[in-house]
């Protein structure tokens, strides 16, 4: 390891233009020798070496490319085409730029960029450097690029080092910070000189004070940059444990016998088990006259037979020892066994860890912060989804068991809007409206036909919707068929709000919330100030004194179940942009639905808010323990419920007194 | 002379409203109590209390010999314990015939298990053959109890009550919406039936109470306002300003 | 004086004697001991019918006797079917693993289990046995865990939910979030239930391959009629006396029969936890006849379909029940199976296939309105019943009680 390192260094200098130039001392100097037009800068340079170059080796080309990459102008040019197959030589020994021309090549002179004439193919020949010195070419490439004056270049570089820099750029990259001018390149450069640091510098001072510097960055460069330092491999030890040591594992308290025994068995300090099935392989390999060492087949139904005869096989000697239960207690007992981290520097690799444990609690803060967010989201959808049956159950104690299906109706209205509309932002203004509308009518026509007639029947009321609940299901899936349809949200929708590398979240969300809060706005309006609302409120609490007043509470329920419907309709459209519109939308809502309504206690919009809140991020907290499993999610969140309801039988916010029917 | 219940400083409130405030109130075994006051006196919360409907906020109500504490029984245990309540409107099974009525409220063990594997022996038709007979519907133990006129739904009720053979019967307003003669009745049933256990009557109308001729308790806004003969009662310038002055 | 009680129930003696007629005569119909008018497949769907029947009873007597709208009930149905069909597929892979065993030495059982476990859990990707797998192999294990564990289940949230008084819809809608829990859980594959793939190949019956599936059709039509009759009797034998008295008055008004002195909760307890137990017999013996059981089957709308069932053929009379869930599955199946002729109107073709919910769902909307004694008010209409003019008021204040259609002079 150490070696291998010490000739990195080597090769880091070598590649080096900067440090080449006082630290290398077999760096071949231009010498004047050459008589007629004294040649200078690149031209000399390439003279000089031109040998070298037209046969360049991996192994000794490293000072040449510096002296190149030194000479001046015209060099940058030249190691670009010299890395792309693009330099010839002329018979003479002259090196060019060269482009290939129909009958021959186009010259351009390297050091001066002037146009040389062409020339016949036979005279030239191409230059093929070997990947390995293309390689060495780039890298003296990278510091002209950090330095070039046009900045989407100097970007373009960054960017190309930030996937696959090495060792060798940390030097070109740190003389590139000083003059650059652009702010934002500047921070960028900064950033990468630390991450490169930390993963390829030579001083653990340097990368320990990289590490530190960066805090408890987001980044996800730099703990991809920190990660690496402290990936740790098993390993056994016959005494004691030497390297850089993450933890030491003690067996029967860090790991169990069986791990430990597998890491001799890795490592070949110990032979395998023997499997059941190698038990059995054996055995079946020794059977003579329907017995294995004596012992008759017919027993050998029992694990303490098979034991006892291959026992008495590898007495015999016929099958090879496998270790036996005390072999491997003795074995595991007889090492010590160790995380050992890849990287050797210990002051390192204790930094990553302090800085790993900072980034991952702000990465728990944020996370958290997302989740919250994830929950609100779809809070803000069970609130939609609930608040027109929120408004049905609480006024008229009516459970719509097809609500989730005008839930359906105002997604497929969205969807055959957009049928005919086909610009997306003014279909989806189209539809909301008209999804209200159709569902407004579909609740109205309901309520006339259906539910006045079942009134104060809460439980045949909850079977008769649900008649028509299946009846509507089906019906839409002969207009629609069972494949899902589109609708399709505006553009700027498409995408997310990133506020950094953990914490973000949709647009469509973001309007879902919005439409939600807008919803809770309305009804608060409606209910608290306006007539419509004052009647309302007046049936809802008694609806015989109510009727005594002038009220008409036959008209008031058939306005209130109207908006209830025309309110799942838009919810529909809303839930259509991100789910599937099937049939069956409505219905994987539907008892979400219900028990936002009865967590959060009935008639009251408050109570539903609280409800859905509820749901929403019990729902994303219990999928966040255990993310892979949405169906247990959602399993231990309605057990929650079915307890919860036991602790507040009327919802989180419970109607008191006469009202609440008692 | 020992109690048979005993109420003491209960109060609830319902949102902030208090129906009952601090109220005390005992009865002896073997007695009869008319309660009176004027609506929303709280005489029908009181009830509720007293049977396990409500739970007060404070206080305490105690039973018996034993003293056992009420508060910490619900509705069923509390008419089990030998309270029998009588509600405002009649509230009988009006899908069941009379005999099934009373069959249901005759005094037995409650249990499931035991109710599941309980038939009727000659005795207890008898007994129910008898209560019917008692309240005037002898003839009618074949009729479904919603087919019965609202004074007859209202003696089956008492009819029930008696089939429980409580100790404690809590009658609220029965009088109401009866005839004269129907009146009569009941005020001659229930001073019979104080005979042997304790009966407390709520009641708005003064004639009957009279007629009921014991001991009075006036109820107003949730407390007691005056205790004694309903002359004493009637005499008591509060109570004229409570039932007259508004 | 005393009336017995046959004679208190005279629909007693009619029901069983028309399901004897009636499986004697599909028996003299069937392939393996009769004429083979009757197709082995039709056997089997009126042997599962009888099954439903069962379940309906169960239904009826928890929500048209004692007011309670359970939308769980085809869960126990479900955990019924589930824990036979546990060892109808165990003891059937054995028998195959341990047919098609090769190697020289017989298999430990630790390897033979192993066997079994690869073989069942293949499909969700485990090879090990789940350890609600671990009494798979006894029969009267698994025979009392049909009971034990839909009844502990019922027991435990029945408990929960009627103790903190949780009533009518509030309770509906807590009984379907138990079924949606449940069925959701089973859908996981690591439920050790299989998930979605469900058990299947249940009618093989281990040890009786030499039975063909026709013989056996008809002996499962047999059990099947044999538990139908003992859950009417014991169904018959409670609503008759006085629990009966006692729960129809909790259906009609449930205070009122709390100040008389019974436990209501108690009373609501024993009857969900009974016909819980009911339900997942009916679905042991339906399971086996359907050959599948999988998580789908016991989601909410299955239970919502039973009260349907139990609501078109009338709520609360034992026999309403069973005509309804055997006249309304069987039906159903007629149309949804392709074999109802499709209806030209001209203008468009119906095809059952695709209306039959349209048109079961809005007669269910008509029945509620219009004839909420369902099936069974033909029965009064022919005897003359008719129902009591009350001016639209129910026969109690309670959210189950009795609407005035429903009840009877
Ligand atoms: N459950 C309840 N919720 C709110 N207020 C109640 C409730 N029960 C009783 N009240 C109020 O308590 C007061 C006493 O009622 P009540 O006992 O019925 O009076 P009364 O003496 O006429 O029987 C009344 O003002 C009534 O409105
Ligand atoms: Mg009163």
């Amino acid at each position: 390891m150490r070696t291998t390192l010490l000739a990195l260094t080597a090769s880091l200098c070598l590649a080096l233009p900067t440090f080449a130039q006082d630290s290398a001392p077999q760096t071949p100097v231009p010498v004047e020798t050459v008589e007629a037009p004294a040649l200078t800068g690149l031209a000399a340079v390439l003279a000089e070496n031109a040998d070298q170059i037209a046969k360049p080796s991996r192994q000794t080309i490293g000072p040449v490319i510096a002296a190149i990459g030194a000479a001046g102008p015209g060099a940058p040019a030249f190691l670009e085409a010299w890395a792309d197959k693009r330099v010839g030589q002329r018979a003479d020994g002259a090196f060019f730029l060269i482009e290939k021309t129909k009958d021959g090549y186009a010259l351009t002179d390297p050091a001066t960029g002037a146009d040389a004439g062409t020339a016949p193919k036979s005279e030239i020949s191409e230059l093929k450097p070997n990947s390995g010195v293309r390689g060495l070419i780039a890298s003296a490439l990278v510091e002209f690029q950090l330095n070039d004056p046009d900045p989407a270049k100097r970007r373009a570089a960054l960017d190309s080092l930030a996937r696959d820099g090495g060792a060798e750029h940390i030097e070109p990259l740190r003389a590139a910070i000083d003059n650059e001018t652009d702010p934002a390149i500047r921070a960028q450069k900064e950033r990468l000189e630390g991450l490169l640091t930390i993963r390829y510098g030579i001083s653990t001072e340097r990368r320990v004070a990289a590490i530190e510097g960066f805090g408890s960055d987001l980044g996800l460069d730099l703990r991809g940059a920190i990660n690496p330092l402290l990936v740790t491999t098993r390993k056994a030890f016959k005494g004691a444990p030497e390297g850089n040591i993450a933890e030491e594992l003690r067996p029967g308290r860090h790991i169990n016998e069986e791990e430990a025994y597998a890491i001799l068995v890795a490592e070949g300090l110990a032979p395998a088990r023997l499997t059941r099935a190698a038990l059995r392989a054996a055995l079946e390999a020794n059977v003579e006259n329907g017995a294995v060492a004596g012992i008759p087949v017919a027993e050998l139904d029992d694990p303490a037979r098979r034991d006892a005869a291959y026992t008495a096989l590898e007495q015999a000697g016929k099958v090879p020892a496998g270790a036996t239960d005390d072999e491997v207690t003795a074995a595991v007992a007889a090492h010590r066994y160790a995380d050992l981290y890849a990287e050797p520097d210990a002051a390192v690799t204790t930094a990553a860890r302090e800085a790993m444990k900072g980034i991952e609690m702000k990465v728990g803060v944020m996370q958290a912060a997302d989740l919250g967010l994830d929950a609100l989201s779809l809070a803000s959808i069970y609130f939609l989804a609930a608040i027109g049956l929120a408004i049905t159950f609480g006024v008229m104690g009516v459970i719509n068991m097809a609500h989730g299906e005008f839930i359906t109706m105002g997604a497929y209205t969205g969807y055959v809007v957009q049928l005919y509309i086909s610009d997306y932002t003014t279909s989806i203004l189209v539809a909301l409206p008209l999804a209200f509308a159709v569902t407004f009518l579909a609740g109205v026509t309901m309520e006339r036909l259906v539910i006045r007639h079942l009134y104060k029947r809460p439980l045949e009321t909850l079977l008769a919707t649900f008649g028509i609940s299946i009846a509507l299901q089906q019906i839409f899936k002969n207009i629609f068929g069972t494949q899902a349809r589109p609708l399709t949200a505006p553009s700027w929708l498409d995408g997310a709000w990133v506020l950094n590398d953990v914490v973000s979240i949709s647009y469509i969300r973001i309007a879902i919330f919005v439409l939600a809060l807008v919803f809770l706005g309305i009804f608060l309006f409606v209910m608290k100030r306006t007539r419509l609302g004052l009647e309302v409120r007046a049936v809802t609490q008694n609806p015989s004194m109510a009727a005594s007043m002038g009220i008409n509470p036959d008209k008031i329920n058939m306005l209130t179940f109207g908006l209830g419907s025309g309110i799942a309709g838009i919810a529909g459209v809303a839930i259509g942009l991100f789910a599937k519109v099937t049939s069956e939308l409505g219905s994987d809502y539907i008892v979400q639905s219900f028990m936002t309504v009865v967590v959060g206690g009935v008639g009251n919009i408050w109570g539903t808010l609280a409800g859905a809140t509820l749901i929403g991020t019990l729902q994303k907290g219990i999928e966040w323990l255990n993310p892979s499993n949405t169906l247990a999610a959602q399993t231990y969140m309605i057990l929650f419920i079915i307890v919860f309801i036991q602790f507040r039988p009327r919802g989180i916010i419970a109607l008191k007194g006469r009202a609440a029917g008692d | 002379m020992s109690q048979l219940l005993e109420v003491s400083g209960i109060s609830v409130t319902f949102d902030g409203f208090r129906a009952i405030n601090n109220l005390s109130f005992s009865i002896a075994e073997a007695e009869l109590r008319a309660v009176i006051g004027p609506n929303g006196a709280g005489k029908t919360t009181f009830m509720d209390i007293v049977t396990g409907k409500t739970r007060p906020n404070e206080g305490r109500v105690l039973w018996g010999e034993r003293s056992v504490n009420l508060l910490r029984m619900n509705e069923a245990q509390i008419a089990r314990a030998g309270i029998g309540r009588k509600f405002q409107r009649p509230t009988v099974f009006e899908d069941q015939s009379v005999a099934e009525n009373l069959m249901m409220a005759l005094k037995a063990n409650r249990s499931p298990w035991k109710v599941l594997f309980w038939r009727a022996a000659a005795l207890d038709h008898a007994r129910v053959e008898a209560l019917a007979t008692e309240v005037g519907l002898g003839d009618q133990l074949e009729r479904k109890s919603g087919e019965l006129s609202h004074g007859q739904k209202q003696w089956l009720e008492i009819g029930m009550l008696l089939a429980q053979e409580p100790r404690l019967l809590l009658v609220d307003e029965p009088a109401a919406g009866m005839t004269l003669a129907e009146r009569e009745q009941t005020t001659a049933l229930l001073v019979e039936l104080a005979k042997t256990r304790a009966v407390v009557v709520v009641e708005h109308d003064m004639e009957f109470v009279r007629r009921l001729n014991c001991k009075v308790t006036v109820l107003h806004e949730g407390s007691v306002l005056a205790e004694g003969s309903l002359d004493h009662v009637t005499a008591n310038p509060q109570v004229i300003e409570v039932y007259l002055g508004r | 004086m005393k009336p017995g009680f046959l004679s208190k129930n005279p629909s007693v003696l009619t029901f069983i004697l028309i399901l004897a007629v009636f499986t004697l005569g599909v028996t003299f119909l069937s392939e393996a001991y009769g004429s083979g008018v009757i197709s082995t497949s039709m056997v089997k769907t009126l042997g599962k019918t009888l099954c439903l029947c069962l379940i309906a009873i169960a239904m009826d007597l928890i929500w048209g006797y004692t007011g309670i709208l359970s939308l769980g009930h085809f869960a126990f149905f479900g955990l019924g079917g589930y824990m036979v069909g546990m060892w109808l597929m165990y003891a059937r892979t054995r028998e195959i693993v341990l047919s098609s065993a090769g190697g020289v030495l017989p298999m430990t059982p630790q390897e033979l289990q192993d066997a079994i476990a690869t073989q069942i859990f293949g499909v969700v990707g485990a090879s090990e046995l789940p350890a609600v797998w671990s009494l798979a192999g006894s029969l009267p294990a698994q025979l009392a865990l049909v009971v034990l564990v839909p009844g502990i289940l019922a027991f435990v949230f029945g408990w929960l939910a009627f103790k903190s008084r949780v009533t009518g819809v509030y309770l509906s809608i807590l009984t379907q979030a138990m079924t949606l829990a449940l069925s959701l859980y089973l859908f996981q594959n690591d439920s050790g239930l299989r998930g979605n793939n469900g058990l299947s190949g249940l009618q093989n019956i281990p040890g009786l391959d030499a039975v063909g599936q026709d013989a056996l059709s008809v002996w499962f039509l047999w059990v099947s009629a044999l538990a139908l009759g003992l859950g009417y009797l014991v169904a018959a034998f409670i609503v008759s006396g006085k629990f009966g008295s006692v729960i129809r008055g909790i259906r009609d008004d449930e205070a009122r029969v709390r100040f008389l002195g019974y436990s209501v909760e108690g009373y609501k307890l024993f009857v969900f936890t009974l016909t819980a137990v009911i339900a997942a017999i009916a679905g042991a013996l339906y399971y086996p006849q359907a050959g599948i059981i999988n998580p789908a089957e016991m989601a909410p709308i299955a239970s919502i379909y039973l009260a349907v069932w139990v609501a078109i053929g009338g709520r609360g009379r034992l026999y309403g029940a069973v005509v309804g869930a055997a006249f309304v599955s069987l039906v159903s199946t007629w149309f949804t199976g392709g074999r109802a002729p499709d209806l030209n109107l001209g203008f468009y073709t119906v095809k059952w296939v695709d209306w039959w919910s349209v048109l079961l769902g809005l007669s269910f909307v008509l029945v509620t309105l219009f004839a909420p004694k369902g099936l069974a008010g033909l029965v009064d209409l022919f005897q003359g019943l008719r129902p009591p003019k009350r001016g639209g008021t129910p026969m109690g204040p309670s959210d189950g009680s009795l609407r005035e259609q429903e009840a009877v002079e």
